[in-house]
Order: C-alpha cells, then sequence, then structure tokens
C-alpha cells in the first residue's frame, strides 16, 4: 500500500454520468504490480460534504505509459467532484487496495459479467486472462446502448455479448436473460455490478454448478482494515470487504 | 526532537501524539505509511473478554465533515489478543495501549487482568464509552456511579497506567471524570463519539442498521475542545485530548485548552500520515513560539 499523488492524464466523458479518467504517479515512482479486482481510494479535496476518500476499482493498468485507468459514475457529491478534475491536475490516492479475482489456473470458458459501472474491473482482468493464454468472454449490460462503455476496449481482449434494459443494444433484458447463457457452458463466472444483479448471476452460478466470484462493493471508510466499517457477513464471520474483499466465492456469501 | 516528551501518571511518551482505538487498527495496518515508533502511543481496537462479531451492516454513514459508525466492538477477543497480536506488536518503538470494554464490570476486571501480566503494555484505556453495543459500554460512562464502580474494581487487579475514556453522552462530563479520578484512575481520555443517527430520505430508511451510531470527525471538535478545558479544570490527572483532531493546529488548540496528549482519530482514514505529520507541526511551533516543551502550554489558553 502507497499514499501517492498522481498527475491526471486525462478526463474523458464517455457519456453523461461516466468519466474515465487516466492518472500517472506525479513523480518517478514507478507503478507496482497491480492484480484485477484490486481498487484505490480517492482524496476528494475541497468539499465541504465529502469527508472521506472514495474507493475506485482499477478499470485498467497500462503498463508501458505508467498510467491507472480509473472509470468513474457520477453518482454524488463525492463522485460529481472527481469527474470534475482537470488534466494535469493532482489526485492523492492510496493503492492498491483489496485482494483480487483468481486468475484461470487451467484451461475453461471464461466469462466476465459486469453490469453499469460495474464493468469497469472486467476490462482489467480480461486482460489478465488473455495474457494467461485463454480467451475470455465478457457479458455486459446497461440500461441503454450508452451504458454500454469501453465495447472497443473489450473487444480487444475477447469476445463481447450484451445486454440493455430498453433493448437499445444488444439483447434485451437483464444479462442473466442473454441466451448465451443457455447456449453455453461456462466453468467460471466473474461479475461486479449492481447487487441485484450480481444475487442474480450468483443464482445463476449456484444452479448450474459454476465456479463464480463477485466484487462488492460495501460501504468504506479507511480501505485498509482499519475502521471495520465495510464488512461483509460471510461463512467466516463479518470480514471486511476492503482487505479480505472485494472479490468473493460466492460459496463464501450468504446471497 | 526535544520538547515533545509528556507523562501520563508514570508513563513517559515521547510525543504528545497517539492514535485513537478503533481508528487505527493494531498499528500494523498502518506500517506501510508511517513509521509507527515516531508516535507517542498507539491505542489498539477495543477489547472484550469473548469475540464479538459487531453489528450488522450498514456499519457507516458519511456526514458533513465527519462519519458516523456503528461497528460495535468487532474483535477476536483479549485471549486471541494475547496470543496473536500481542506477539507482533509488542516491539514495536511505541506505547501500545490497550482499549478495554466490555458488558458487565466482570468483564472488565478478567480482560484487565490478562492484560496486566504483558510486560510490554504500559497502560489499559477502559472504554465506558462505546455507544455501539446493548450492554455496558456506554452504560458505565454515563452515571458517576458506574464509572466510579468499574473504575474500582479494574484498579484492584490492573497497577500499571490506567486511562479512562469517556462519553460525552452525558448532561456534565466533569463529575464522571472527578468520579474515575476519585477511584485511581491515573488520566482520563475524551471524547468518544457522540450518539448521533442518520436516515436516507429516499428509502426512509435509517442509515445504519443500528439506527444510532457514534458520530466522529472534525464536526465534534469544538464540543471536545470545550469538555477537555471543563475536565482540565475539574481534576488534577492528566488529560488525553480527541475529537475531530486533523492537523496540528487542531492538535495545539486540544493541549491550550488543557489536554496533556493527544490522540488522532478519524482522520486517520483520509490521511494515513497525519499522526505523524502532526509530530513535526507541533515540534516547528514550539521552536517559533520559543517554547521549551510541549508540557508548559498545557491548559495555557489566554484568557
Amino acid at each position: 500500500m502507497q499514499l501517492l499523488d498522481f498527475t491526471v492524464r486525462s478526463n474523458e466523458a464517455l457519456n453523461d454520468q461516466n468519466h474515465l479518467i487516466k492518472v500517472a504517479p506525479s513523480g518517478n515512482e514507478i507503478l507496482p504490480e497491480m492484480q484485477p479486482g484490486q481498487f484505490v481510494q480517492i482524496l476528494v479535496d475541497n468539499s465541504p460534504h465529502v469527508f472521506l476518500r472514495r474507493p475506485i476499482s482499477v478499470n485498467f493498468v497500462d503498463k508501458e505509459k505508467n498510467e491507472i485507468w480509473l472509470l468513474i459514475r457520477k453518482i454524488g457529491e463525492g463522485t460529481e467532484k472527481i469527474c470534475s478534475i482537470h488534466q494535469g491536475e493532482i489526485m492523492n490516492l492510496i493503492y492498491p487496495l483489496g485482494n483480487s479475482f483468481t486468475l484461470p489456473e487451467r484451461n475453461g470458458k471464461y466469462l466476465l459479467i459486469g453490469g453499469g459501472v460495474g464493468t469497469a474491473p472486467m476490462l482489467f482482468l480480461g486482460k489478465k486472462i488473455k495474457e494467461g493464454g485463454i480467451e475470455p468472454e465478457f457479458l455486459l449490460g446497461g440500461r441503454s446502448a450508452k451504458d454500454i462503455l469501453q465495447r472497443t476496449d473489450f473487444e480487444r481482449y475477447g469476445r463481447l455479448y450484451c445486454t440493455t434494459e430498453d433493448g437499445s443494444f444488444g439483447e434485451k433484458g437483464f444479462v442473466t436473460h442473454h441466451s448465451v447463457l443457455k447456449e453455453k457452458k461456462y466453468d467460471f463466472i466473474y461479475t461486479c455490478g449492481p447487487k441485484p444483479m450480481m444475487v442474480a448471476v450468483a443464482n445463476y452460478a449456484h444452479e448450474h454448478g459454476i465456479e463464480c466470484e463477485a466484487s462488492l462493493e460495501n460501504l468504506m471508510a479507511c480501505g485498509f482494515g482499519a475502521c471495520l466499517c465495510c464488512v461483509e457477513k460471510t461463512v467466516r464471520g463479518n470480514i471486511c470487504t476492503c482487505t479480505e474483499g472485494p472479490v468473493f466465492n460466492i460459496k463464501e456469501l450468504f446471497w | 526532537m526535544t520538547g515533545l516528551e509528556v507523562y501520563i501518571g508514570d508513563l513517559r511518551l515521547k510525543n504528545p501524539v497517539m492514535t485513537a482505538s478503533g481508528t487505527f487498527g493494531y498499528g500494523t495496518e498502518y506500517a506501510d505509511f508511517i513509521d509507527l515508533g515516531r508516535l507517542g502511543g498507539i491505542f489498539v481496537k477495543g477489547t472484550t473478554l469473548a469475540p464479538r462479531q459487531g453489528n450488522d451492516y450498514p456499519r457507516m454513514a458519511e456526514t458533513a465533515s465527519g462519519m458516523l459508525n456503528a461497528v460495535g466492538l468487532q474483535n477476536k477477543g483479549v485471549d486471541y489478543f494475547v496470543e496473536h497480536l500481542y506477539p507482533v506488536i509488542k516491539d514495536y518503538d511505541t506505547h501500545m495501549i490497550v482499549n478495554v470494554s466490555g458488558s458487565t464490570v466482570e468483564d472488565y476486571v478478567a480482560c484487565a487482568e490478562k492484560l496486566a501480566d504483558l510486560d510490554k503494555m504500559p497502560a489499559i484505556e477502559l472504554n465506558i464509552s462505546c455507544p455501539n453495543v446493548k450492554e455496558g459500554g456506554m452504560a458505565f460512562g454515563t452515571s458517576c456511579q458506574s464509572a466510579a464502580q468499574v473504575t474500582r474494581e479494574v484498579r484492584k487487579v490492573f497497577p500499571k497506567t490506567l486511562i479512562v475514556k469517556l462519553s460525552p453522552n452525558v448532561t456534565d462530563v466533569t463529575e464522571i471524570a472527578r468520579g474515575v479520578e476519585d477511584e485511581g484512575a491515573d488520566a482520563v481520555s475524551l471524547v468518544n463519539t457522540f450518539l448521533g443517527m442518520a436516515i436516507d430520505v429516499e428509502s426512509r430508511r435509517p442509515k445504519l442498521s443500528t439506527i444510532t451510531g457514534g458520530l466522529s470527525g472534525p464536526c465534534i471538535k469544538p464540543i471536545a475542545v470545550r469538555m477537555v478545558w471543563e475536565v482540565f479544570h475539574a481534576v488534577k490527572i492528566p488529560v488525553i485530548g480527541m475529537g475531530g483532531i486533523c492537523n496540528w493546529q487542531d492538535a495545539i488548540e486540544f493541549i491550550l485548552a488543557g489536554a496533556t496528549a493527544v490522540q488522532v482519530g478519524t482522520y486517520n482514514f483520509i490521511d494515513p500520515t497525519a499522526s505523524v505529520k502532526m509530530v513535526e507541526g507541533i515540534h516547528d511551533y514550539l521552536a517559533r513560539h520559543h517554547i521549551a516543551s510541549v508540557k508548559d502550554i498545557v491548559g495555557k489558553m489566554i484568557v
């Protein structure tokens, strides 16, 4: 874990709600090895109502450019403030935090399911899986076409399936309604997104005997295991999402 | 750095900056960020006789300039602490002080007895002020009689430095402070969190699973400073001040109000290096004002 100032290399609005912010260490620091599923805690400066840092998952790490990508959805004053940052400005991070998705240990069919801004960690995960010699598949869901973010980035690493609630892109409905889930038999599912979606995915995985990991986004204060605020009730008791998670095997969860 | 040494009873602190229980884990959580040896002391997570799972999620709600928490003393119990955590933290070059809580007087006594045997545990902080447990906790700290009783019984079994952490959720904090002083407390620390609550207006549900929780952060600082000032004038034992301290100016403010030492709490979450920055800031302040020792300004607000 480090506390470090980053400089914003770019801040791009992907649609009216989501920004892709690329940051690099302000000094000569080389980014440490990071794993998919890990997150950063962003300091929100000069906002009287925003006291705590905001946990944001690592969307992608570009090692050549020494850059971290952060995909941020504006859902309140904190994330609004973060998304208003300009190129060249400083963003203070505590990073890298949390555990990570379990990378494939054997050949098989791996499906990465993301909903809304929960697609964020799936891009970095897809890249890592592909680097390991397996081509993953992605199933991304959103309200409408404009909510399916970073499509061309995802397509670089594997086949992409999509659903939208209004049917404006891909199949109409929720991710768990997609026909590919009936047609193919997957060995492992990774998921991140709104809790109802992850619960539906977990239920599908349970029913079909598929291994499944989900990334949780419980409310956090510190992000590194000191405050015990972000606990999830698991078969191991109440444990911190920030240090023991955010990624959990669904067998550990009570949903 | 000179001039920073202070005493809490017989306990010498290299500087007056410590970290507050419940915000600093067991110190190890912060070892990547700071040299723990630069702190005056570390108050580790509230420890109870038996393990506790704490309250249900959600346990935290952000507020303007602060946060509410309802963790509920989640910890693995004193035996686990003694066997597994103490060996890891005992050789840090600072004072490791356990915050002790319980549901009954017997719990506090049994817990304190087990800690009294540890060579490198120079002090405990009796938590009679946790607002997030159903039984005990704050109940002990909101009545003079029970605060005095638990202090008296623990004093019998704990010969080292005994600090009692006071609740601000009382009509007159000085009465409680005098009560525990009379029973042999070596120091008082204040304030613990203020009882508060928050409601999500869309769902109309409480933001905490327990409905009410403890408010901390800079939003409570002026009230905490006032209470430290009141207690400083009411007791002879040292006062350890806390409540929303974020920087050296805040720390000095508490010291001028009457705190011999301070604890940094919630702000550790935002800047995990804040406590050590404060040590330097206090040092520079003393030099700039030609003050030989921080002891010389304890309670020295000019009126």
